[in-house]
């Protein structure tokens, strides 16, 4: 494995000193303080002196620990445990940041805190590898997603890459009056729609890229005589593309 | 280096704020040291009193060296002269201590009955006999007045037995009188000192304060070996490992922690037990040596048991059961080197024997006397620290 070009292993100190690690467990000591763990594993990373004073006042500021910053560790909250978990990985700047399913267990506060921190850094050029089984937090903050399951990777790509990987499409529903019949049988030419059906109050399709082709459906629809109300779109998301790849079986 | 001292400190700095450290590696070991001390100070201090009432009937010069240059030469003998065989039988029926000696009290803890013509009985063949009445409510006293009169006819009998063999070889009359209270004055040419290293002991006090502090000292270093599976068991090890130090980083400071502990553990058992009980540890330079390699060899020991346990749980288990057996073959407990046999070359084969046998030759020699303990807990130390350090790193893991 390389890792900006240098090989990674574990005795590979340059490399190692790219990469923040922010373990799913709680990676620090609770009988120390915030301040006590950040320099402790400042120091490790090379950091010393006027610097890493600096860093762990940044670090402090950023994860909003810094009045509790000489409290023990054991007096926190789970959601600043978390935060300093994840302070610590960001403590020396690593060129790629990973992230082991860093929101479980915690409030939806701290959630939100950690969710803005990790897009902040990735739109400031960090890389991060954010391991999660909230497919809500891959879509909001990651470009490309790898979908492993029993440690073997199943798909690779950006969201919309994976929806049609595995053909996945969006199911639309016009609640309309009018021509529906007509309507129906005009969609149905269109290549990118299937299963066009007349229902008790409307028309439901299926299309690849719902959001792409809705105004040259809704145009059909008014050409053909049909008098749309409402649209809903039920796009394909990562949920559907996982359960399919993965299957519906319960995991241990 | 610089890597394995910040994680040394800050295990130190953990260490500090846990309480069991401090009742593992002081409390526990000083607490029963002084209670051992305590005990046992009075007994050191002990002296040796007794009043013995003495009927000398036959008040000839052999009953008067008796009494002149044996019982008033032994420390701590109060001599009371009695005129009759009566008084002194009531003198003796008088004690009433039960524990100890008469001291200043009225009565006496045995008598010694001269009889008439005793010095003539013994300056010819006749058979002469002391008669020795020993209060039964004395009774170490009394066995004390017994063994110094079957002392003194064996020094009669030898001196008949000289003067015998002189008057057969020369073929004249020595003056038997003359000869034998010359011979009796005459201090012993040859007293046998026995100091081999079996039979050098500590004084109790210093024993205990010593037994106790190594054989807690165990318990200490375990901490650093401990400390290195929790690391793995609360998910730091993961963080250190991904950290841009060598792995060998991360041993390093976890024995360095375990080894300063150690130090300390034993430096302040050793100055606390010397101010509080008068324990006798020896030569400052010795000792720093002995502790020293003390600490080493339990490092050792605990991190072979360390590298072949699986969880913490496990390493804790092993580690105390072999302090506890290594403790008790090592004579941590009781003094195994005066037991003799198997079970005295037994304790060898623990680190703890040696630095008791370390301690009790420095009592009675120099520094140089304490080389093969040394050595020996050395050789403990690294032989096993090299195998449990090699099994460690191997098993450093997330």
């Amino acid at each position: 494995m390389l890792l900006a070009g240098e090989p990674m292993s574990p005795d590979a100190t340059r490399t190692k000193r790219l990469v923040g690690l922010v373990p799913q467990d709680l990676a620090i000591y609770p009988d120390l303080g915030a301040t006590e763990n950040l320099e402790f594993f400042g120091r490790l990373q090379g950091l010393k002196g006027p610097v890493l004073r600096q860093r762990v006042a940044e670090v402090l500021d950023m994860i909003q620990l810094t009045d509790r910053a000489y409290d023990r560790i054991e007096t926190y909250s789970g959601g600043m445990k978390r935060r300093l978990n994840i302070g610590i990985g960001l403590l020396h700047r690593p060129a790629l940041l990973i992230l082991d399913e860093p929101t479980v267990g915690v409030d939806p506060q701290s959630r939100n805190a950690i969710l803005e921190s990790v897009e902040l850094l990735g739109q400031e050029g960090m890389a991060v590898l954010y391991t999660t089984h909230y497919m809500e937090e891959a879509e909001r903050l990651c470009d490309r997603i790898g979908i492993v399951d029993h440690g073997e990777l199943m798909a690779e790509g950006s969201q919309r890459e994976l929806v049609q990987i595995v053909g996945q499409r969006d199911r639309l529903t016009l609640t309309a009056t009018g021509a529906l019949a007509a309507t129906v049988a005009e969609l149905e030419t269109m290549p990118e729609v299937d299963d066009a059906a007349v229902t008790g109050d409307g028309i439901t399709l299926t299309v690849d890229g719902a959001h792409d082709h809705l105004p040259e459906i809704l145009s059909i629809a008014g050409k053909t005589g049909s008098v749309v109300k409402s649209v809903d779109i039920d796009s394909a998301n990562l949920e559907s593309v996982f359960l399919k790849l993965t299957g519906r079986a319960l995991r241990e | 280096m610089g890597a394995a001292w910040t994680i040394a400190r800050k295990d130190l700095k953990l260490r500090l704020r846990d309480r069991s450290a401090y009742i593992i590696g002081i409390v526990a070991p000083l607490g029963l040291a002084l209670v051992f001390g305590f005990v046992l100070n009075p007994i050191s201090d002990f002296t040796f009193t007794a009043r013995y009432a003495v009927a000398d009937l036959d008040r000839g010069p052999v009953s008067a060296l008796f009494v002149d240059d044996v019982l008033r030469s032994t420390k701590g003998v109060r001599v009371v002269k009695v005129a009759s065989v009566a008084e002194a039988e009531a003198l003796v029926d008088a004690t009433v201590n039960p524990l100890g000696g008469t001291g200043d009290k009225q009565g006496a803890d045995a008598a010694f009955i001269f009889p008439k013509g005793f010095s003539a009985d013994v300056q010819s063949e006749r058979p002469a006999a002391v008669q020795v009445i020993g209060s039964q409510s004395s009774q170490t006293n009394a066995g004390v007045s017994l063994a110094l009169a079957q002392g003194y006819a064996s020094e009669l009998t030898s001196v008949r037995v000289t003067v015998a063999t002189v008057e057969n070889l020369t073929g004249r009359r020595v003056d038997r009188l003359a000869t034998g209270v010359k011979v009796l004055q005459t201090p012993n040419p040859a007293t046998l000192v026995d100091e081999t290293t079996t039979t050098k002991q500590l004084d109790p006090v210093t024993f205990y304060a010593a037994g106790m502090a190594i054989f807690f000292l165990f318990f200490t270093v375990q901490s650093g070996v401990t400390a290195l599976l929790e690391e793995r068991r609360t998910g730091t090890m993961a963080r250190l490992l991904s950290s841009p130090i060598p792995r060998s980083a991360v041993l390093i400071g976890k024995m360095l922690s375990a080894f300063a502990l150690g130090i300390v553990s034993m430096t302040v058992l050793m100055v606390a037990t010397t101010l509080a009980v008068d324990a006798n540890w020896g030569p400052p330079l010795g000792v720093a040596l002995l502790i020293l390699a003390a600490v080493v060899a339990a490092l050792g020991i605990v991190a072979l048991i360390g590298g072949l346990a699986r969880s913490t749980e496990q390493a804790n288990t092993a580690s105390s059961m072999i302090a506890i057996i290594l403790g008790f073959i090592g004579g941590t407990f009781f003094d195994v080197s005066q037991a003799g046999g198997a079970l005295a070359r037994l304790r060898f084969i623990s680190p703890h024997g040696w630095f008791m046998q370390g301690l009790a030759d420095l009592s009675a020699g120099d520094v140089s006397v304490i080389i093969t303990p040394v050595l020996a807990m050395l050789a403990f130390g690294l032989i096993a620290g090299a195998i449990g350090m090699a099994r460690l790193r191997k098993g450093l893991r997330a």
